[in-house]
């Protein structure tokens, strides 16, 4: 089986160097940058932190050395989506595209380009150290289901499901995968921007009582924008929400979209909070809330520009 | 009226003082002792719309000072401090605020029973140093009685302003103008805190404006439930400034830019609180009002 990681930051790069640990895998890395492409190519992916692994694999900084593949899995941030995917999809005429982005929409633009497609959310977690080095976070589980519109057949899914799993990222393959990936979103669009617009901790964000209603509040609205859809919560966003403020869990975590606005990056704020009210607003359930978060972290982006 | 204090010499302090002092005798009271023999020694110093010099009494101590009127000046994050400190002093001097937001006349009050005048002020201006404050807006400041105070009261201390060369003019009620500016600072200055833009086309138009619109609407739903007819429409003072060429920066920006306390609770707490007071609901304005106290507490 051939697989092909499109996006090899620190997700992709978690799937990538555990799968080229399976003899019966062969791994390919499409990254766009090339220092990184070249460390992997020379010394291999060393992962380090919750698992030490060096992964042989193949990687490429150009869309026309891939091979066709049996699978593909994404994990650029939800903005490359579109690009990624558009200049690697020639490698998946016959293949399945998975996804295990933040956000929403990320499906429905690679269903663009790709007959086949894996809705997917992980919740492993990690950063790029240096290229070819990516330090390993958090374990996780990962959730993987036919794209209802354009799907992989189930047992296609279960394949790749099974080898993930074998390479030490747990993964389950569910006819419904949006339960989990609408419980993060909902969690991540609570609680990434209101770090950002505040630049507090997780932890701290949760010991001020009103600022973590309004996180309940961004939450509630959420979860009507899901119950509209029939998306069944696999768990309630705010038991994670309690669980990550604890000391030894992430109290101390900065969001990523915090880093991401100290470090003057654009956000995923339009496949968070933007996703959420854009669901909302074709099911008729109003979201002033994350409407009103979206606009700010936009503006905060915007003032970048000046 | 021919003697006046003017207590906290920041942008809009030092312009009063300044300017007053060309029609009266002025005196300043500083939070600093330093400050105020600066001001002793080369007087203050105005450019931009207007050019000179002017010589001003000041000190640090409260009671060296007497004015027959007293504007309280300061930022409204140092009101409560300043006002303590002014009990027992300026018998007899008629005080006027001139603070952000709702409820700077209800805090000085409190510290004596001198007759009270509101304001609002929509002068602007840069302040380069302890003596030397740049006019950049030469719009007016609006006077309305308080406590103990008339229309007449008003009107006499706006003729005063207009005769030093700043703007100003004296209504019967004041609450028209200072709810239209309270709904147009808490708006303008939350919404730039947390994005980091200065005043500009963003907040008239695409996401941004329709945010600023609704928080607007809040606005004008609790000036609504408080009885108050608005003075000018905050919205269209919003279009209005986005226009002016120049994107000014709001006080709230530069103070987070700074790590310095902000005015958050004087403009968008006291709009938050007359709203719960009056049962209408203000969601936006509760978020933005958290979200900047919750920045503030993130700079320890």
């Amino acid at each position: 089986m051939r697989v092909c990681i499109v996006g090899c930051g620190a997700v992709g790069s978690l799937f990538a160097a555990n799968l080229a640990q399976l003899a019966d895998i062969e791994v390919w890395a499409y990254d766009s940058a090339a220092d990184h492409v070249d460390a992997i190519n020379a010394g291999g992916l060393r992962l380090s932190g919750a698992g030490d692994v060096l992964g042989r694999l193949r990687a490429t900084a150009d869309p026309a050395e891939l091979p066709p593949c049996d699978f593909g899995i994404v994990a650029t941030k939800a903005m490359h989506t579109e690009a990624a995917i558009a200049i690697t999809a020639h490698a998946f005429g016959d293949g399945a595209v998975a996804t295990v982005q933040n956000g929403l929409g990320n499906e429905e633009t690679i269903a663009v380009h790709v007959a086949r497609v894996i809705r997917g959310t992980t919740f492993p977690a990690g950063k790029v150290l240096a290229p070819g080095h990516v330090q390993w976070d958090v374990r996780g589980d990962t959730t993987l289901g036919p794209f209802e519109p354009q799907p992989a057949p189930l047992d296609e899914v279960a394949r790749l499901a099974d080898a993930c799993t074998r390479a030490g990222m747990p993964t389950q393959a569910v006819p419904d995968a949006r339960g989990p990936q609408w419980r993060k979103v909902i969690f991540n669009a609570a609680t990434n921007p209101v770090g950002a617009l505040t630049g507090l901790t997780h932890g701290r964000v949760c010991e001020r009582p009103e600022l973590r209603s309004l996180v309940s509040a961004l939450v509630d609205e959420g979860k009507v924008v899901a119950a509209g859809l029939g998306v069944e919560l696999d768990a309630d966003p705010e038991s994670l929400i309690d669980h990550a403020a604890r000391r030894d869990v992430a109290y101390d975590h900065k969001a990523s979209m915090l880093q991401d606005v100290e470090a003057r990056r654009a956000t995923e704020i339009d496949y968070l909070n933007g996703g959420i009210v854009r669901f909302g607003r074709e099911h008729g359930v109003p979201t002033p809330l994350n409407e009103a978060i979206w606009a700010l972290v936009k503006g905060v982006e915007q003032s970048w520009r000046q | 009226m021919t003697s006046v204090c003017v207590a906290g010499a920041g942008t809009i302090g030092s312009l009063f003082a300044a300017f007053l002092a060309r029609v009266a005798d002025v005196s300043v009271l500083t939070r600093r002792e330093d400050q105020a023999r600066a001001l002793n020694e080369h007087g203050l110093r105005v450019s931009g719309r207007a050019d000179f010099t002017a010589r001003v009494q000041a000190a640090a101590d409260p009671a060296a000072l007497d004015a027959e009127l007293l504007i309280v000046a300061c930022k409204g994050s140092d009101l409560a401090a300043l006002a303590a400190r002014l009990e027992g002093c300026f018998a007899g001097a008629t005080v006027m605020t001139v603070q952000n937001g709702l409820g700077a006349e209800e805090v000085v009050a409190e510290h004596g029973d001198w007759p009270v005048l509101s304001s609002v002020t929509f002068m602007s201006g840069t302040r380069h140093s302890d003596v030397h404050v740049q006019y950049i807006l030469d719009t007016a400041t609006w006077i309305g009685p308080y406590r103990g105070t008339t229309g007449d009261d008003a009107r006499r201390v706006a003729e005063l302003i207009v005769s030093s060369g700043l703007e100003a003019e004296g209504f019967d009620d004041l609450r028209p103008a200072q709810w239209s500016k309270l709904i147009f600072n808490a708006t303008v200055n939350s919404v730039a805190a947390l994005t980091g833009l200065p005043h500009d086309h963003h907040f008239a138009e695409g996401a941004l404006g329709d945010l600023v619109h609704r928080l607007v609407n809040e606005g004008k739903a609790a000036a609504a439930a408080a009885g108050v007819e608005l003075g000018e429409d905050p919205w269209e003072m919003n279009v209005l400034a986005t226009k002016r060429g120049h994107a000014h920066r709001p006080s709230m920006l530069e103070d987070v830019e700074a790590r310095r306390p902000t005015e958050i609770e004087l403009i968008n707490g006291s709009l938050v609180r007359e709203a719960r007071l009056r049962g209408v609901p203000v969601p936006l304005h509760a978020a933005l009002y958290e979200l900047v106290k919750s920045k503030e507490a993130s700079y320890s």
